[in-house]
């Protein structure tokens, strides 16, 4: 399978996130450089963590205006799957791939540490291989990771079982505890705590392999199925 | 202070006006001979900038010159931007330290985020990539709100820098003393990796190259920033904010990133960053390295304001900033890789054969001087020493008997004291885990980075007792540099070298240089004792405000290589029935220890004395027992004792208690900070081999699981607690301070 994880100015878990696919998971894997991209052979797009344009703005706000965006739009209607970590969940946030908003950490300030989380919904292509209500470890690492939606989307989003993954013991104060949540459709995945920093017991967790494994196993099957 | 370049050179020396850029009369005389005329503004300017102590060190060159600085393994030496060391399999690690402590102390945020900054450039302008950041903090005691304020804006500041920038804050240290109160130190040192084939050097070699400049454009920040930075604080010093410097760390990440794409160009010759006074050390340094001059246009220079004179340009310390030489005729190929990543990099002048730093702007000279003359040929001072009056005090009277009733409750408020309590409030702040790299987080005695590709790792750790130092600068500064060693022999890693971040007082005081003189000294003695020679370093001096001087605090930064992953080894107990060895004997040594400190509320007597050659045996035979695998935990005995050393191996969570049995005088049991101890936890059947590996260690008891910290001392409990209730004190002291009313 082949993953494009899109390079910012300003991403900084881009490495992180390639070593992960390539290394880890040995799937194969490109950093792509956002002016550059021609995204039509990928089947996955990876949108890394970072400071895209030094989030001196909100958060993701310019990337998320980048011309790349139409691409990753385009991508996205075609049924393909879409995961942003981090910065990657604010900018998918601001270009409205997925509703609702990001604030400060309610104690405002940064925060990075391993946080456990709920699998909230394992029926999802990012999720197959985990167990419903299973416990993970991911790391945090972010100073607007407070989830915010109002009342009506935050019932759609229960209703339509969007909320992916939530927090054990809330950190920054997220709505319903959120850490991450999907689109109607499915296919794009967003979520604030790090997989591809939990690929590997030697830093502490590897609970974010079966994440991956789950894209790549579901991309595999729906692949064989269509040809 | 002086903005205009329209006053007469005539008017400079009648006026004495070269002394408010911080020249001295003789100094001034100096540059007269070197220019055979007087000096113009802009010169002035740039001869006090270069010939400042941040930039020449004119002072501290001659106690430099002591320490060891060469290993088989060294590759680059003190000179450069930062020095360089062989780790095998053609790869190679560099690292330095750096302070910003005067920046810090009237704007802590941008003072705290430049200093990172600028320690990150000058890793990768040696063509490393920057894979970890550590730092070294002192303050004052947490009792005022200035000090709170200082501690809490430059934690944002590291934080906000460093999260951005993406380069992981592994770690540090963070201590708290009275003496910092007015002059808070902030150091931060950064490691990178390199290949050894990429190795850049900042050199304007080739005569007819170009010079380029790339990054930001040049401002009137942070001008006169290494003379600020060369004096005392005084009490007006927030009038100097104009020349603490602003930072962009999104500007520097990309920086970086073009930086790393730009060495792998044969184009490049040479690259240095703009840090200490900027274009004029880089421009000057580049050449006199070469053996070659530089012209330059400053017409050419991007700025970020109009009508900069060239005095403001010279010298601004605009940050993010960095001086290329390019072969003649391929600079477009550079400058493509900048404007990938939006960065302007301009051609702003040539090198030349004439050994002279010669600028212009609207065509007219501003500035002519012999490049070895900024660089190379700084006045160098020797200055009086004389032994401190305290020291003859304390060596007289010896340390007053420290008595304690309570031990239990001693370790309690041990336990809460800053120094030794958590600093998870500040490194939860820190992204520590970018790059995907750390194997040991913040918190443990070094952090630990795994280096990819390879079955290898770095360790990496701060240290400073400047208490020690302070009551005895020699034996003080063999401490430190043990100290630091004991951290990264403990992690499982052999030390490979130090970086030195020298913080002291004002040299001119004949005391103060005593205590640089000496502890100095005793580094160098320690260092050439357990084989880590001192590959790069920064001078700090003048930290002293309204008259006080800060405890003299040459820190050290210092990194070990795990030859294998297999033998990182954690600072925590790891599970019940594991036996408990104590490695050292325990004598009543309480001068500088925290325990005087909570009792007396003062540092005096006599420093806890080291042998070296027990100390490196020790620390020799530890390894060896953790590389053959008999070694579940090892920590090192440091602030507070052995009672606070055993009872951070057991804060982490994980349940466990300890039981140890002591005889003899329970407070100096507890709580005495005798050098070269650690504690170290053996599984059951590898005690017989650890016992022969380690002659020193003695079974003083085992691990639990039922999470109770019990210590018996000539039959009785003295310590009977449980370890949750101990570990909640210790994590929520700084918390709690930081709340809590002054």
């Amino acid at each position: 399978m082949k993953f494009a994880v899109i390079v910012f100015p300003g991403s900084n878990c881009d490495r992180d996130m390639y070593h992960a696919v390539k290394d880890v998971l040995k799937e194969e894997a490109d950093l792509v450089w956002y002016q550059s991209a021609n995204l039509e052979d990928y089947e996955a797009i990876l949108l890394p963590g970072g400071f895209s344009y030094g989030d001196y703005l909100r958060s993701g706000a310019v990337a998320a205006t980048s011309d790349i965006m139409q691409q990753i739009k385009a991508h996205v209607s075609k049924g393909k799957p879409v995961l942003g970590v981090c910065n990657g969940f604010q900018i998918l946030l601001e270009a409205g791939l997925l509703p609702g908003a990001m604030q400060r950490n309610k104690n405002l300030a940064f925060m990075c540490h391993q946080e456990p989380l709920v699998v909230e919904n394992n029926e999802t292509l990012f999720t197959s291989l985990y167990e419903q209500g299973e416990i993970v470890r991911f790391p945090i690492a972010h100073g607007e990771g407070n989830y915010f939606c109002d009342e009506e989307t935050l019932e759609k989003l229960k209703a339509n079982k969007q909320i992916v993954f939530t927090y054990r013991n809330n950190p920054n104060g997220s709505v319903a505890d959120i850490a991450g949540i999907r689109n109607e459709e499915g296919n794009v995945l967003g979520m604030m705590p790090h997989p591809e920093r939990a690929v590997e017991a030697l830093l502490g967790s590897a609970d974010g392999v079966k994440l991956f494994q789950s894209v790549v196993k579901n991309w595999r099957e729906s692949y064989v199925a269509n040809t | 202070m002086l903005q205009t370049h329209d006053i007469h050179p005539e008017q400079i020396e009648r006026d004495k006006l070269y002394q408010e850029m911080g020249l001295s009369d003789k100094e001034y005389d100096l540059v007269k001979d070197i220019l055979k005329r007087r000096p113009n503004f802009t010169e002035t300017g740039i001869f006090s900038v270069m010939w400042s102590e941040h930039c020449s060190y004119k002072t501290s060159k001659p106690l430099l010159k002591k320490f060891p600085v060469k290993g088989p393994h060294v590759i680059q030496g003190p000179g450069e931007g930062a020095g360089i060391i062989d780790i095998g399999d053609n790869q190679a690690v560099v690292f330095k330290i750096e302070s910003h402590n005067h920046p810090s102390a009237v704007e802590p945020y941008q003072g705290a985020a430049t200093g990172v900054g600028g320690i990150i450039r000058d890793v990768f302008s040696m063509g490393a990539r920057p894979i970890a950041i550590m730092n070294s903090l002192r303050f004052g005691n947490l009792t005022t709100d200035r000090v709170k304020y200082l501690f809490t804006e430059v934690v944002n500041g590291i934080a906000g820098y460093g999260n951005c920038v993406g380069v992981p804050t592994v770690g540090g240290e963070v201590q708290f003393d009275e003496s910092y109160e007015g002059n808070p130190l902030v150091n931060a040192m950064c490691v990178g990796l390199i290949n050894h084939d990429e190795i850049q050097k900042g050199i304007a070699a080739g005569i007819g190259n170009t010079v380029l400049y790339a990054g930001a454009p040049t401002g009137r920040d942070g001008i006169h920033g290494a003379t600020f930075a060369s004096d005392d604080l005084g009490e007006d010093a927030a009038k100097d904010r104009p020349a603490v410097q602003v930072g962009d760390p999104f500007m520097e990440k990309l920086l970086i990133e073009a930086c790393l794409e730009v060495i792998h160009s044969d184009a490049l010759v040479g690259m240095q960053d703009m840090g200490a006074a900027g274009l004029t050390s880089s421009a000057s340094e580049m050449a006199s390295k070469a053996g070659t001059g530089m012209e330059m246009d400053l017409d050419n220079v991007p700025q970020r304001e109009q009508h900069m004179n060239a005095y403001e340009m010279m010298l601004s310390e605009s940050q993010e900033r960095m001086l290329m030489v390019v072969k003649k005729g391929r600079e477009q190929e550079i400058i493509d890789v900048f404007e990938k990543y939006g960065l302007q990099a301009v051609a702003v002048g040539q090198v030349i054969e004439e050994k002279v730093f010669r600028i212009k702007q609207h065509g007219e000279v501003m500035a002519d001087i012999p490049v070895d003359a900024l660089a190379d040929e700084a006045p160098v001072y020797h200055m009086p020493s004389e032994e401190a009056d305290y020291y003859k005090d304390f060596q007289n009277s010896g340390t007053p008997e420290v008595v304690v009733e309570d031990h239990a409750g001693m370790l309690k408020q041990l336990l809460q004291q800053p120094t030794i309590a958590s600093k998870e409030w500040v490194y939860d702040q820190y992204d520590s885990m970018v790059q995907t790299n750390t194997v040991v987080t913040p918190g443990s005695d070094s952090a630990v980075v795994r280096i990819k590709g390879t079955n290898k790792a770095l360790a990496i750790t701060t240290d400073c007792n400047s208490r020690y130092i302070y009551l005895d600068p020699e034996v003080g500064g063999k401490i430190a540099v043990a100290e630091a060693a004991r951290n990264i022999v403990c992690s499982g890693a052999r030390p490979l070298g130090l970086t030195d971040g020298l913080n002291f007082g004002n040299p001119t005081n004949p005391q103060t240089f005593w205590q640089m003189e000496k502890s100095v000294d005793g580094m160098s003695e320690a260092c050439t004792a357990l084989r880590t020679p001192v590959i790069s370093g920064n001078v700090s001096l003048y930290n002293q405000s309204q008259g006080k001087s800060i405890f003299p605090t040459p820190i050290v930064g210092m990194v070990g290589l795990h030859e294998s992953l297999e033998h990182i080894t954690p600072s925590h107990f790891q599970s019940a029935g594991d036996a408990i060895y104590v490695i050292g004997e325990t004598a009543p040594e309480f001068g500088g220890s925290e325990l005087q400190n909570v009792v007396h509320g003062k540092y005096e007597g006599i420093a806890p004395e080291i042998d070296l050659e027990v100390e490196a045996k020790r620390q020799q035979q530890i390894l060896q027992a953790i590389q053959a695998g008999l070694v579940e935990s090892a920590h090192d005995v440091s602030e507070g004792g052995l009672s606070v050393g055993f009872a951070e191996s057991v804060f982490n969570g994980a349940g466990l208690g300890v039981d140890a049995t002591f005889s003899g005088d329970a407070t100096a049991i507890l709580f005495s900070e005798t050098q070269s101890r650690f504690i170290i936890s053996v599984k059951e059947d590898k005690k017989a081999q650890f016992e022969k590996t380690v002659e020193d260690a003695t079974q003083v008891g085992i691990v639990t699981e039922d999470a109770t910290f019990r210590i018996q001392i000539n039959g009785a409990q003295v310590i009977e607690e449980k370890t949750e209730e101990l570990h909640q004190l210790w994590k929520g002291a700084i918390p709690c301070l930081l709340k809590s009313k002054a």
